[in-house]
């Protein structure tokens, strides 16, 4: 189906000939993913439909407490200064961002009154705006009104660069203007086709103006509801004791009626993931543990006491093979893998061709991850809408010699192929993780069989993942052959996500290794087509481009998919909560219930 | 027993606890990790907020300028700032204390009560079938790791038996008996992983001092005065006996402060052990530095009084 076609399609549900549900059934027919299909309609300016409810209780509270495991509690509950997801999850209880992402990588209304969408005339034409309606009528936990004052608010705390928020980076590029009351603009410098970004999601949590006004910038620290959350949330802030517990109770007055289902939550933190899911899935003493970081096959044998269940919600983090572009064994200028460099064999794109068959994703998904690591071998996978369809897992040693062989690499009397002297033989590093191990061995065996060498090299996380710039070790310098780590996606929209193979972004020494480039592949198309990504307006258009980039750093060797990373919780049998792989495991807590 | 010598005693304590502070600083500041790293791997925040963070919290000054800060700010009173919760060290290492205390405490306690008659009993009838069995169970206890009698626990008498909870939780939303109840209930299993383990080595070290006393000349005295052997044991073989136990155990204190850090973190105790291990898996320097700080000015502490107490129970140990 060519864009005409589906331009086609859209005029004629636009114009009444068609439902909607007609038209998903068409897309999905031809392999266009339901989620994809119902973007482009809301893109074409067709209303979103309501998202699912499945919410069953019919009054609010009268469900006892709810119990969550987090087996890293969270540390603090300012979401401006939350840093990891335990952090975000636990603010999440208590505040509220404007519209949260649903599973599927659509928008929910939390405290906006709509979603914005060029029918309703949220969105402009130009891209340049957004205008939000914020939800009337919704007060914070101390009663004061929630208003347009308190948006703004959090736009210029959370852009000040003296308050040191981690969310800066959603509100330094944009302006937010009051428009009345209840009304809320938000104006970027150029089209931005991703403009739900400042007030959704992770990022998005409103804090109240009237607590935190004179604690904006230096003195952000000092604010004591940093500590004591007051917030808009379905529940009320009772208790707090970092890394260990938190605890709220039932928000009498809440904005959404009914709900929440549970009269009081209590979030407790520590010990370890495997004991975690124990405590659901075979005691029953919780009802919910948060990223099961736990072999399938340990999962499944608890999930057989019967007290709960396991939940894989599809994600954007994967597991990556990283090829390495530059020399990592010279030095220039005080920087090996310096992009002044190139790397001797890896240059070869016979060799990333051969690596990349050698992959045995099957194996790696079947005998270590199961359903926590569907196989795939692109970069980008979800949301579903932008998947390319043209990298088919192909693994086969054979051809891998085949393509050896032709290019001029023979093997020598060790078993190892060379050409000009120059050995494959690779180091190839990961972080100390028991799955990765296992990976690396498992593909260090079928290297062999093509000649390949592999060293393998496993580094301590907590260096591997640090940004030290004194050691040799970290992902960032990538200082030897290949690595292999998860990258997260922590947006359904894959723009910040794709800026991982432009030019600009490269890792070195002058940047002190905090680019994001790390493969330090350089191409001007993809740049180019990264750049028109950034300011295409046309979903349609701008998805393809999406996909061309994911094919282009896939096709080129520059990475290897090995398994997704899906977002996977423990849950009690009765227990019915929502989980976005797009948003906080919290962000839908107000709906959760239990089954009578 | 002198005042000098106690005040000579405590002057040197200042230096090495100035050595320690010292040595523990610049491990720390050396050791690799950045408190600030998620943010460095997070795509959506720009890296100038975590430049700013490092300077806005002095990380990026010199170590010496850095310790110097610290010793001053500490001799002032102010145990420094957490970068990972934002909140002051005293007050995260004051909400852990209670139960450490409780925990940690009562597992002492269970220890000192089995080791003692045990291992008074055994010592009086040795190599009897009753020492025999002490002996065997001493060793297993304290040959086996609490990781593996804490997860042994868990699976017989909460998976398999589904008597106790495994889970332990510092708020318990009930009054009255019902509230110590359940605190009793999830304290079991820590509180004996711990005590055994603990025990098992006491046991045996009552036992050899015992034996060592009961063979001196002046409890056959008593004997050959016709003291009943109850009486001899008591008042003369075992209260000359727990003078080295009583170090030991004034040794052993500043464990109960310090937490459990295995034990807490297989139960999930909220206690100082398992602050100070998630401070350091997050590197967050001022929360380790404090509590190893303080585990370290314990000992130093009681060390001083297992001296003092030590020449006050025997007067033939004079200090000068």
């Amino acid at each position: 189906m060519n864009e005409h076609e589906l331009r086609g399609l859209i005029g004629k549900v636009k114009a009444g000939k068609m439902s909607r549900r007609g038209f998903v059934q068409r897309m999905m027919a031809v392999g266009i993913a339901a989620p994809f299909a119902t973007q482009l309609l809301v893109h074409s300016g067709v209303a979103m439909a309501q998202a699912k409810n499945t919410y069953k209780p019919t009054k609010r509270g009268g469900g006892g407490p709810l119990k969550v495991l987090w087996w890293q509690g969270p540390t603090l509950l300012n979401p401006h200064f939350a840093v990891g997801t335990k952090d975000q999850d636990g603010s999440r209880l208590f505040y509220e961002p404007l519209a949260a992402w649903d599973d599927e990588g659509n928008l929910s209304a939390k405290l906006a009154a709509e979603i914005p969408t060029r029918e309703n005339g949220g969105l402009s034409a130009d891209g340049k705006s957004v205008t939000w309606k914020l939800k009337q009528g919704v007060t914070w936990h101390d009663g004061k009104p929630f208003t347009a004052d308190d948006a703004v608010f959090n736009w210029e705390y959370a852009k000040d660069p003296a308050t040191a928020s981690v969310t800066i980076g959603s509100y330094q590029d944009v302006t937010v203007e009051k428009v009345d009351q209840f009304t809320i603009v938000v104006k970027f410098a150029k089209p931005t086709p991703f403009w739900a970004d400042a007030f959704v999601g992770t990022r998005g949590m409103l804090i109240p103006k009237h607590l935190f006004a004179e604690f904006i910038g230096a003195k952000s620290r000092d604010a004591p509801t940093n500590l004591k959350p007051v917030g808009t949330g379905p529940y009320l802030f009772r208790e707090f004791k970092p890394g260990d517990l938190v605890t709220g109770v039932i928000n009498p007055n809440y904005h959404q009626a009914n709900k929440p289902y549970f009269d009081s939550i209590e979030m407790k933190g520590g010990g370890d993931a495997v004991s975690a899911a124990r405590a659901v899935l075979q005691t029953g003493e919780f009802d919910f543990a948060w990223n099961m970081q736990v072999e399938d096959e340990i999962l499944s044998r608890l999930e057989k006491g019967g007290k709960g269940r396991v939940q894989v919600t599809p994600g954007g983090n994967i597991e990556h093979m990283q090829l390495n572009t530059t020399d990592p064994w010279t030095e220039v200028d005080g920087e090996r893998s310096s992009v002044k460099t190139k790397h001797p064999t890896l240059s070869d794109p016979a060799v990333r061709q051969a690596i990349a068959l050698i992959i045995d994703n099957k194996s790696v998904e079947q005998h270590i991850y199961g359903r926590t690591g569907p196989a795939t071998r692109d970069f980008l996978n979800n949301p579903q809408r932008y998947r390319s369809k043209d990298n088919p897992i192909d693994f086969n040693v054979d051809k891998a010699n085949d393509i050896l062989e032709k290019a001029g690499w023979k093997k020598g009397s060790d078993g190892i192929r060379a050409k000009d002297g120059k050995k494959l033989k690779f180091v190839y590093q990961t972080s100390i993780n028991q799955p990765r191990q296992k990976t690396q061995a498992i593909i260090k065996q079928s290297a062999q069989k093509a000649g390949i060498d592999m060293e393998l090299k496993s580094v301590t996380a907590s260096v591997f993942f640090s940004s030290d710039v004194a050691n040799p070790d970290t992902y960032t310098k990538f200082y030897c052959d290949l690595q292999m780590y998860t990258t997260t996606m922590s947006q359904p929209d894959p723009q910040l996500f794709m800026n991982q193979f432009t030019s600009w972004e490269v890792s070195t020494k002058e940047n002190k290794w905090q680019g994001r480039n790390i493969t330090r592949w350089r191409n001007e198309e993809y740049d180019k087509i990264f750049r028109a990504s950034e300011g295409e307006l046309d979903p349609v258009k701008r998805t393809a481009m999406f996909i061309k980039m994911n094919d282009m750093a896939v096709q080129n060797g520059v990475v290897i998919g090995i398994v997704q990373r899906p977002t996977v919780s423990a849950l009690a049998t009765k227990l019915n909560a929502n989980i976005s792989g797009w948003d906080n495991n919290t962000s839908d807590l107000s709906d959760w219930f239990k089954e009578a | 027993m002198s005042r000098q010598y106690i005040i000579r005693k405590i002057l040197i304590m200042i230096p090495s606890l100035l050595g320690i502070s010292l040595v523990l600083f610049t491990v720390l500041a050396m050791a690799p990790g950045d408190p600030f790293e998620e943010l460095a791997t997070n795509p959506a925040i720009p890296p100038e907020v975590r430049a700013a963070l490092r300077a806005k919290f002095g990380l990026d000054d010199p170590v010496w300028t850095r310790y110097l800060h610290w010793l001053v700010a500490m001799i002032q009173g102010d145990w420094g700032f957490s970068f990972v919760s934002r909140m002051d060290v005293d007050k995260l290492i004051l909400q852990r204390l209670p139960v450490t205390l409780i925990v940690i405490g009562s597992s002492q306690i269970i220890a000192i009560l089995v080791a003692l008659p045990v291992g008074v009993l055994a010592a009086t009838r040795p190599y009897s079938l009753f020492d025999q069995v002490a002996n065997t169970l001493a060793f297993v206890g304290f040959s086996l790791p609490t990781f593996f009698t804490g997860l042994l626990f868990i699976l017989v008498f909460s998976i398999q038996l589904d008597w106790l909870p495994f889970v332990y939780r510092a708020n318990i939303d009930a009054t009255g008996w019902q509230f110590y109840w359940e605190h009793i209930k999830q304290s079991i299993m820590p509180v004996m992983v711990l005590g055994l383990f603990q025990g098992a080595s006491l046991v045996r070290f009552v036992r050899s001092s015992v034996l060592d006393v009961i063979k001196l000349d002046y409890v056959t005295t008593a004997r050959s005065k016709g003291i009943g052997e109850r009486k001899v044991i008591t008042k003369h073989v075992v209260r000359n006996a727990l003078i080295p136990v009583v170090t030991l155990v004034a040794l052993q204190l500043p464990i109960v402060f310090g937490g459990a850090i295995v034990t807490e973190q297989i139960f999930r105790v909220p206690g100082i052990g398992s602050l100070l291990i998630s401070s350091m898996l997050s590197n967050d320097t001022p929360v380790v530095m404090a509590v190893t700080f303080v585990i370290a000015c314990l000992v130093v502490f009681f060390n001083l009084l297992a001296d003092i107490i030590y020449g006050w129970l025997d007067p033939r140990i004079s200090y000068r």
